[in-house]
């Protein structure tokens, strides 16, 4: 029997999609009238075919693209009206995976993951045990000083989970983050999202894997050719 | 299973030791560094140099002009039936009684033959030759005196006498030493365009070969102004060091320079570079200028790449 996650309160959505459409360029919609909210502590699954729209869908909640229609609502602004400072401020809040991990080749782990707060304006005494224990917590304990291209994949998965969730986001997007590693290490993974749901961020994870998916009873949002199908 | 925060770890020993915890987030490698400090090394070596080279100028035409106007000559003229003797007498006395004079000085007929002897050979006799005799008048600093009244005063009573206040002469000087300074700002004003301009390419190679991490501190959160400040960092330090090393250069030279001048003094060469440089050092201004420069160009350099870093940002964002 699959675990039920998540304990959203649903009428209180941090993040909102109404109607939202999204084209590049003069090219077709590649989103269509994407209207669902995403609620603190929620847990849930985004998932579809190739080119149904993931990754732009993940582009747009973390603001990397603005829709080119419909409205975006991210812990009530509107995202459009931000300026670049106002986006900033609403990054801070949220958690970010890259399926390619984005950890940058010149810093330690250590380093990479210290980032958030670093950028946050926090000195480095102040954020030293943080990171030295999510880093043990995360199993990079003995890894502090290495460089990323001298880790695993699944030692830089696990690197840049604990960067996205460093600086205690409200909200985790993640990428296809058991994409690069064996079944034993993404559940492992999976199991670490869990617990960081438990601990209050809610989780969006995007995947195509439908194993995965099936170990927990969650709610999924199923893109298909642009369109969004919600499973709760 | 535990939260993060319950764990204690003593691993942070070993991260301080290691002395990475403050390490850069703009890879000094991806920044052309030593070529950057090459080129602001070179551009601050030319604008010391230009701005010591101004400084003697003008400092030499100062005193040059300060030595001329404290100068004036009285020309006595031969004239057929005049006792030239005795008009030297009239202009010296009539000079004398000018306020403001500090010395009058006839030339001799000996002194005169004396300052002709280069030219015309020893053993020359005036008398023979219609040359005019000199009587030099210097003149007290602090006050002007009524000179129009002396030129008067010899016009009426020895119509064969002129007064020669130099004048023309100190603004020949005054234009010469404007144009050096004009020349000098301009060169300096060339300078630090090249070193805008260095710093701009420079900074636009770093931003295109670090896009990725400036995306990365994006998602993170940082602003524009972060990310600015950081490359700001970077440039400071190299605009900093290369403006040090041409700096340094530079007063390496003026000292040097000065040095020789100090052990030329008393000889023939020492004495024509003393006539047209003074003492050839740029003085404690000149080097406190030199000083001033090496911080600017720093202070420009890291200006030029916050300012590249901010408006690129703005415009991709």
């Amino acid at each position: 029997m699959a675990r039920r996650l998540g304990t959203e309160r649903r009428d209180s959505g941090m993040v909102r999609f109404e109607n939202v459409g999204l084209r590049y360029g003069l090219g077709p919609e590649v989103l269509r009238d994407l209207t669902f909210s995403i609620a603190p502590h929620s847990f849930q699954f985004l998932t579809g075919p190739s080119g149904a729209g993931k990754t732009s869908l993940l582009r747009l909640l973390f603001l990397s693209l603005r829709p080119t229609r419909g409205l975006i609502t991210m812990f009530d602004r509107d995202v459009v009206s931000l300026d670049k400072d106002g986006l900033s401020g609403l990054r801070r809040r949220i958690g970010i995976v890259f399926q390619d991990f984005r950890l940058l080749d010149h810093l330690t782990t250590y380093e990479n993951v210290a980032l958030p707060l670093r950028v946050a304006g926090r000195s480095e005494a102040s954020y030293r045990r943080e990171v030295t224990e999510l880093l043990r917590w995360v199993g990079l304990g003995e890894r502090l000083g290495a460089l990323p291209p001298v880790l695993s994949g699944g030692e830089k998965q696990r690197a840049a989970i604990a960067r996205a969730v460093i600086a205690r986001p409200e909200i985790l997007l993640a990428d296809e983050p058991t994409g690069n590693v064996d079944p034993a290490l993404a559940q492992r993974l999976l199991r670490l999202f869990v617990e960081l749901n438990k601990s209050g961020t809610a989780v969006v994870i995007a995947t195509h894997d439908i194993a995965l998916m099936d170990e927990y009873d969650a709610r999924r949002l199923v893109l298909h050719d642009g369109r969004m199908h919600i499973y709760e | 299973m535990t939260g993060w925060t319950d764990i204690s770890d003593p691993i942070t020993q070993r991260l301080r030791e290691a002395g990475r915890a403050d390490a850069s987030i703009v890879p000094k490698t991806s920044i052309a560094g030593s070529a950057l400090i090459a080129v602001v090394a070179i551009m601050t070596f030319l604008g010391a140099l230009t701005t010591g080279a101004v400084l003697l100028v003008a400092g030499s035409a100062h005193e040059w002009q300060a030595d001329v106007a404290r100068e004036m000559t009285i020309q006595v003229r031969p004239a057929s039936g005049r006792d030239i003797e005795a008009d030297v007498a009239k202009a010296a006395s009539l000079a004398r009684g000018v306020a403001g004079v500090a010395d009058v000085r006839p030339y001799t007929r000996a002194e005169s033959a004396g300052l002709l002897e280069p030219w015309l050979g020893a053993g020359m006799v005036l008398d023979e030759l219609p040359v005019p005799r000199i009587v030099a008048v210097r003149l007290a600093a602090e006050a002007p005196g009524d000179f129009a009244g002396l030129r008067t005063a010899l016009a009426r009573e020895l119509p064969n006498a002129s007064l020669d206040d130099h004048r023309g002469w100190i603004e020949r000087m005054r234009a010469m030493a404007g144009t050096v300074v004009v020349l000098g700002a301009a060169v300096l004003a060339m300078v630090l365009a090249a070193t805008i301009l260095t710093v701009t390419f420079a900074t636009r190679g770093a931003m295109a070969a670090n896009r990725p991490i400036v995306e990365v501190l994006h998602f993170i959160g940082a602003t524009d102004g972060y990310i600015a400040a950081d490359f700001q960092r970077h440039f400071l330090t190299l605009g900093l060091k290369g403006g040090a090393v041409g700096g340094g250069a530079a007063i390496a030279v003026f000292l040097i320079a000065g040095l020789i001048g100090d052990r030329l003094v008393g000889t023939a060469s020492g004495d024509e570079i003393s006539a047209l440089f003074g003492s050839f050092s740029i003085g404690w201004s000149g080097y406190l200028a030199i000083l001033i420069e090496i911080v600017a160009i720093g202070a420009i350099t890291a200006w030029t790449s916050r300012t590249v870093v901010t408006r690129t940002l703005a415009a991709v964002g």
